[in-house]
């Protein structure tokens, strides 16, 4: 590679009294004076969340409005600040679904420990932990920023379902039992 | 007129600096918002324009107010007043205190003698509008103004810290680098006001009666007929202000807050008053010199102004002194205005210079520069004049 040396052009007079530059200098800066302002006036107006945010982390219900969580506590134990912290319980006889042996007795996530990783959200095997759009969590106190169950679904809300995986199990041991083929 | 105009000297003195000083204040404080509203603007953002009194919330008139930060100016100035006043225990109680006190001092003395506008008598001249009429005005002006910077030097001496004291040490040098050029600058103007066999003066009167023509050199402003002058002038005077690109004892990048770095509240304040009321002056200063003072345009005098109008409706209201006297100060504030208007707009074009380069350029670059430009225009002066 051959070094290519470039000559360095001499400033003219004009350009070494620094006016020029200045003069254009000003008038990129009135230009942005008239220009609009890029601001967004956040109360009012909010900032459009794109998809796959990681706001904070709650939980979901299904479109049965049955709760999703199992209580298996993989969240728990993924949760790298330990964040989330489950109490398991069993789900109450003819609750709709026979063969969901476990829901959870209390869920609280700690907001002031959580790093809005996703990891809780990634290894649920019932899809029922989402990051979803909430970017703002605010309180007074230590005690007001844990998350408990019922605020979290309140958050969570709603989710469409593609799998129904229990209806679906529900729906093949009926058959079984119902004499298919043994 | 009104039997008040002919009262005692004394009391129409005190009753006219205080109607200045009223002036003053609000313009000086409302330069603080505007700072921060021009600011905003050039950076894309819309500035403050949230605060207000609740029971003007809604009413129609008040939202562009507020939009335009007019109450924020208001809980600004409150929060200054009533927070808790800091006082570092390792500093000189006394001179930490009185150097605020020493900053207003000079900015609002040298105002007496700059005059404002000009009403036309009955007799149809022109009677300038000032607090004292001194034939010493633009070297009142310089002795005065360059007092300020005992402020910031005895604000760094007090504050017992490196940053202000280097602060302090910083607006010595540049003031005494920036004085002379600037003092040279403006000599070529007086040179030619004070033309052989006229009454000699250096006030500013005198300066803007003599941009004053109709036609040819008479009307045409100093900043046309000496560009170079004005250009150094404007430059020494951002230097004396401590503006940006000079705020040299200020520089917050490299000396924290520099001579302001211990201080807070009301002390903190008076010192941007201060710098504001400064900031007032030297436009006023510059367009008194430079800018033809309370003529509307070039070779378009306040007189022929007034006669057109007087041409034109056939209205006596326009050959009142007060009309004159009111249109002339609103002239001149306006061109005030868009001086100051320029102070913040070159803060957000210019960087800071490195303080190498600003006594390089002080001392490399402007004063041979007005010393040659003060030679030429006086040879150019003897040849017009001789």
């Amino acid at each position: 590679m051959a070094i290519i040396s470039v000559q360095r052009k001499p400033l003219s007079f004009l350009e070494r009294t620094y006016l020029p530059a200045l003069a254009s200098g000003l008038f990129t800066t009135i230009k942005y004076l008239f220009g609009p302002a890029e601001t967004l006036q956040y109360p009012e107006q909010r900032p459009a969340i794109p998809p796959g945010y990681r706001g904070v982390p709650a939980l979901v219900k299904d479109p049965n409005g049955r709760e999703k969580c199992v209580s298996c506590q993989l969240c728990e134990f993924v949760c790298p600040p330990k964040a989330i912290r489950i109490t398991p319980g069993s789900v109450k006889p003819n609750a709709g679904v026979d063969q969901v042996e476990k829901a959870p007795q209390a869920f609280d996530i700690d907001m002031l420990r959580c790093i809005y990783c996703g990891l809780c959200e990634e290894v649920c095997p019932e899809e029922a932990i989402f990051l979803q759009n909430q970017y703002s969590m605010t309180g007074y106190s230590r005690a007001e920023m844990v998350n408990h169950k019922d605020r979290l679904y309140e958050i969570g809300g709603i989710r469409p379902d593609q799998h129904f995986k229990w209806d679906v199990k529900k729906i093949a041991e009926e058959a079984a039992a119902s004499g298919g083929h043994h | 007129m009104p039997e008040f105009y002919y009262a005692h000297p004394l009391l129409m003195a005190v009753l006219r600096g205080l109607a200045v000083l009223l002036v003053m204040f609000p313009i000086a404080a409302a330069c603080s918002m505007a700072e921060r509203k021009v600011s905003a603007w050039i950076q894309r953002r819309p500035g403050p324009n949230r605060t207000i009194l609740p029971i003007f919330e809604g009413v129609p008139g008040f939202t562009f107010l507020q939009r335009l930060g007019l109450f924020q100016l208001a809980a600004d100035g409150l929060k200054f007043l009533f927070k808790e006043e800091p006082l570092p225990h390792h500093v000189n109680r006394l001179y930490f205190t009185l150097a605020p006190a020493i900053a207003m001092v000079p900015a609002f003395t040298t105002i007496t003698v700059v005059p404002f506008g000009a009403y036309l008598d009955s007799q149809g001249g022109i009677v300038p509008l000032v607090l004292a009429n001194v034939d010493v005005g633009i070297l009142a002006v310089f002795a005065v103004a360059s007092l300020g910077v005992y402020s910031l030097i005895l604000a760094g001496w007090a504050s017992n810290s490196k940053y202000p004291f280097l602060g302090g040490v910083r607006a010595s040098a540049q003031l005494i680098s920036y004085e002379l050029s600037m003092t040279l600058s403006v000599l070529p103007i007086f040179l030619w006001v004070n033309a052989p066999g006229m009454p000699g003066t250096l006030g500013f009167s005198r300066v803007v009666e003599f941009q004053s023509g109709y036609s040819g050199w008479g009307g045409a402003w100093f900043v046309f007929t000496m560009p170079l002058s004005a250009l150094i002038f404007l430059v020494a005077l951002f230097a004396e202000t401590n503006r940006q690109p000079f705020d040299m004892p200020e520089s917050e990048s490299d000396l924290v807050g520099g001579f302001h770095t211990e201080y807070g509240a009301f002390k903190w304040s008076l010192f941007f008053v201060a710098e504001y009321a400064n900031m007032i002056v030297g436009s006023a200063v510059f367009t008194l010199l430079f800018l033809g003072g309370w003529n509307p345009l070039p070779w378009l005098p306040l007189v022929r102004l007034i006669h057109g109008l007087h041409h034109v409706t056939h209205w006596a209201f326009w050959l009142y002194p007060a009309t004159s006297g009111v249109l002339s100060v609103l002239i001149f504030l306006g061109k005030i205005v868009a001086a100051l208007f320029f102070f913040m707009w070159v803060r957000w074009t210019v960087p800071r210079f490195r303080y190498d380069q600003v006594m390089k350029l002080g001392w490399q670059k402007l004063l041979p520069l007005s010393i040659a430009n003060l030679i030429a225009y006086a040879i150019a002066i003897y040849f017009m004049q001789g």
